[in-house]
């Protein structure tokens, strides 16, 4: 049996009422809430955000792959996988694939992972997503999308929900597209769109499977089905291939927006958060042709571990007060430059030395002592910057310690006007690891009013600058409030 | 280990003038500097045998050399973030007193008005990705928190007991010549300045300044040779630590232990037994006003935790038991980087011999003056000590 073993979900923190484009534009403004990125999100970060949560109680030894399905890669040519890789702690000898081009990235992830492990090729493969589609401003798009990420992990052991089935279609109209150089979506006239793209293609590639496994609309617990940019083309589908309204996943665009290629799995995430032993589940998407499968729930399911999953991370929000915020988060005006030195460009060389200490937030504890210790800044060109113990001076006696996956409280705090910002003041804190360790960082997602010495927080992958001089974005770890 | 006491004699000091030096080069406040040190100890430039010149942003000897034009004698510039014209002063000290040379000078010069950016021109820091953001504020601010959460003190009674320190900085600087900043300030508007860094306001932040500051040294028993009043070098403490104090599990931030070292060490080479009580006037590294306040405790001028009823009672103004920051300080004096130490080396030279700029400023029955400089982010300390007589 093969199918997913594991599910995470990931929904950034802040929410702008589509108001607030009505407030800034004028002319339509559209019903709900959008999720927005915080400024040091992208598809990369909030992808691993959800594979952490996917991850939680799961060896990452035991993965045999890691494909990242997107179509908003901070990188053109540089994998992102490998990245997430790193950041998750995975072996070295698995298979990493960016899947990009196409709204369906993550169901195509989906699909070639099943074939490899269905081969034999890998035993276990995590496919996760994360999306940060811009629509141009004082448009519609820029209302309708959303920010969000989704992970599950596919494996042939413990499944809580075996993929029976699949169809697939290659379809060559796209009626939306971002060409190489844009940054927003660009669109046909949108009746041709989706009369000729969503709400022809998706309805084919069900109906498809349908047949193929002979199948019939009322057999399914849930439907969970893409939804395009104009989502009132979502519940048509429904109708045209007479499913049941009820059964029909929602497709947050109240709650969280278009996804883009993160937003079916992230549906599927939401559905077997709720689902029972036995049900049978269709989940498809669209983007250039259709994927459709159907799943059947097992009794694993009620060992499935707790998860922040859709649900959590929905109730988990917080009101971004102004769309002005938004436009500078997402960089789309020119904010004057902070009076501050120019950052000098940074250092691939450096980075690559210490890619497990910046990028898996490894430390080490003192075999002599038993003190864990992130770095204590690390002069550039160590390539161990730990050798002689902060604590009892014991040289080359450590063992890797992760501090990624510890809570900490606040020691010391500050909000730093000075400092360059996208979101200022910048929040730094002193923290203590639960369980020892000592360390200084950033914190994001905070209200500046509620940090207090001694509160509890938590580690976030994110990106702490871009560096445009030599077009690197620099991944690191913050701390944040417990999410939830 | 011999202890440096009485070996060293200064006899000659300069300082420019520090402020916003819009008009000046490094070139012309070095020569500002030197020049009046030469004047003072009676010599020219000829007699100089060896240099020092501390800068955080020179290039090497030259920085001195070509501005003095000093005649292919060897010069060395040194570095040790803002303990740097300590440094200088420390490098140049050993110099003599081993004797291998007779006459040096020490010079400590910052340009840092040249960077176009407010604060000091601190870029990425220490890690290409680990540090994007330190600044100097928000690297103090951590002492005020923890400070003010582990004494019990309110926000508002933390930042009114550091904004009193400011208030005295600000009242000793304007009466001072050479200083950066020449202004009164109330308590009510350093507490309700702009914040720099929770919770640093702007009045608890330092000048950042263009300056230099010069010394000339010998041999303790060649010193009245070029004056009567030499002033004796009594000790020199100097303790680094590991370059973040910040990753150090139980780290207090309430204090640095360098500062304790370099002052453990200094006191027991001067033979000083009880600070508060044989010190006459100290010049201590006020970057912010917290960080005066932990030098207080450090030091040993006030006991751990309360120096607030140091600063509440005025022990450390003009007219108190232990005048702090006379001149007014890197707050009101201004903070070149490295010339620091040796403008407040310079304040303890000019009180310890009865010659302070304006005869209002002089202070009474002066005999050991200690001048403290404190750099990096933070992790080393500098704490010097001369007198006005021997032994």
């Amino acid at each position: 049996m093969i199918g997913i073993t594991s599910y995470g979900g990931y929904i950034p923190l802040h929410r702008l009422s589509r108001g607030e484009f009505l407030r800034a534009w004028g002319g339509f403004g559209m019903p709900g809430e959008r999720a927005v990125a915080n400024h040091d999100e992208d598809s990369v970060t909030m992808a691993i955000e959800s594979a952490i949560d996917c991850m939680k109680g799961i060896d990452p030894e035991k993965v045999d792959g890691l494909f990242f399905a997107t179509t908003t890669s901070p990188y053109k040519e540089r994998l992102c996988a490998s990245i997430m890789a790193t950041a998750l702690n995975m072996r070295r000898d698995i298979r990493t694939m960016d899947v990009t081009g196409t709204l369906r990235a993550g169901t195509t992830a989906i699909a070639t992972a099943l074939d490899l492990i269905k081969a034999g090729s890998a035993k276990n493969i995590l496919v996760a997503a994360g999306e940060t589609r811009l629509g141009a401003p004082g448009g519609d798009f820029e209302q309708i999308v959303g920010d969000g990420g989704a992970a599950l992990l596919l494996g042939d052991k413990g499944v809580i929900a075996s993929i029976e089935g699949s169809y697939s279609i290659s379809d060559d109209f796209s009626g939306q597209w971002r060409a190489d150089g844009d940054e927003f979506i660009r669109s046909w006239e949108d009746r041709m769109v989706y009369d000729e793209g969503y709400s022809r293609v998706l309805p084919e590639a069900i109906s498809g499977l349908m047949k193929k496994y002979n199948l019939a609309p009322g057999d399914f617990a849930k439907v969970v089905y893409d939804a395009p940019l104009d989502v009132r083309r979502h519940a048509r589908v429904a109708g045209q291939l007479k499913f049941d309204g009820a059964k029909v996943q929602d497709p947050m665009f109240m709650t969280v927006g278009i996804t883009g290629a993160a937003l079916t799995m992230m549906m599927l995430v939401a559905a077997l958060e709720e689902a029972k032993p036995g049900d049978k589940i269709l989940f498809a998407s669209y983007g250039n042709g259709a994927d459709a499968f159907y799943l059947q729930v097992t009794p694993e399911i009620k060992k499935a571990k707790e998860r922040r999953g859709i649900k959590k991370h929905l109730e988990s929000k917080r009101i971004l007060d102004n769309y002005e915020k938004y436009l500078r988060w997402r960089h789309l005006v020119t904010i004057e430059a902070a009076r501050r030195p120019e950052q000098e460009p940074t250092s691939i060389a450096a980075l690559f030395r210490d890619r497990k200490i910046i990028l898996g937030l490894w430390g080490v504890k003192c075999k002599a002592c038993g003190t864990p210790q992130y770095t204590q800044g690390g002069s550039i060109g160590s390539t161990t910057p730990i050798r002689v113990c902060v604590n009892c001076q014991a040289k080359d006696q450590f063992e890797d310690y992760c501090f990624r996956d510890k809570k900490a409280t606040i020691f010391s705090f500050t909000h730093d006007n000075l400092a360059a910002s996208v979101d200022p003041p910048s929040t730094v804190i002193v923290v203590d690891f639960d369980g020892g360790g000592r360390g200084v960082f950033d914190m994001t997602d905070r209200d500046p009013d509620e940090v207090k010495v001694g509160m509890p927080v938590e580690m976030t992958f994110r990106k702490l600058y871009h560096d445009p001089a030599r077009g690197i974005h620099n991944y690191f770890w913050k701390t944040r409030p417990i999410r939830c | 280990m011999e202890s440096i006491k009485d070996k060293v004699a200064i006899v000659g000091m300069g300082c420019s003038k520090f402020g916003e030096l819009w008009d000046k080069g490094s070139d012309d406040i070095i020569i500002e500097a030197a020049y009046e040190a030469y004047e003072d100890a009676g010599i020219g430039p000829e007699e100089i045998q060896a240099a020092w010149v501390g800068t955080i942003n020179g290039m090497g000897g030259v920085t001195l050399s070509e501005p003095l034009k000093l005649n292919r004698i060897p010069v060395t510039r040194v570095e040790n973030f803002c303990a740097t014209g300590h440094e200088a002063l420390r490098n140049a000290c050993f110099g003599v007193a081993c004797g291998m040379y007779d006459i040096v000078l020490a010079l400590g010069v910052e340009k840092l008005k040249d960077a176009g950016v407010g604060g000091l021109p601190v870029g990425r820091g220490f890690h290409p990705v680990m540090e994007s953001r330190r600044t100097g504020p928000g690297t103090f601010a951590f002492i005020a928190t923890r400070y003010f959460h582990t004494y019990g003190l309110t926000p508002e009674e933390g930042k009114r007991t550091i904004g009193k320190i400011s208030v005295k900085s600000h009242h000793n600087g304007n009466l001072c010549p050479k200083a950066h900043l020449h202004r009164e300030v109330t308590l009510e508007q350093v507490v309700n300045a702009p914040l720099i860094a929770w919770p640093l306001g702007l009045f608890d932040c330092c000048g950042v300044t263009d300056g230099a500051a010069c010394a000339i040294l010998v041999r303790a028993e060649d010193a009245r040779k070029f004056r009567e009043d030499p002033i004796y070098i009594k000790g020199i403490g100097l303790s680094t630590n590991q370059i973040l104090p910040h990753f150090e599990p139980n780290f207090d931030w309430i204090g640095f232990p360098m500062n304790r070292e370099a002052a453990r060490q200094a006191y027991e080479q001067a033979g000083i037994k009880n600070p508060r009580k044989e010190i006459s006037l100290a010049e201590v590294h006020d970057c912010f006003s917290i960080t005066e306040l932990i030098n207080y405790e450090d030091l040993g001028f006030s006991p751990q935790g309360r120096a607030k009823e140091d600063i509440d009672a005025g022990s450390f103004t003009l007219e108190g038991e232990l005048p702090i920051q006379p001149d007014g300080g890197l707050k009101s004096f201004g903070h070149p980087i490295g010339a620091s130490g040796l403008r407040m080396t310079y304040e303890c030279y000019k009180q310890l011999q009865g010659k302070a700029q304006l005869p209002e400023r002089q202070l009474k029955n002066v005999k050991l003056g200690l001048s403290h400089t404190l750099g990096g982010p933070p992790q080393v300390a500098c704490v010097l000590i001369v007198g006005n007589s021997l032994g």
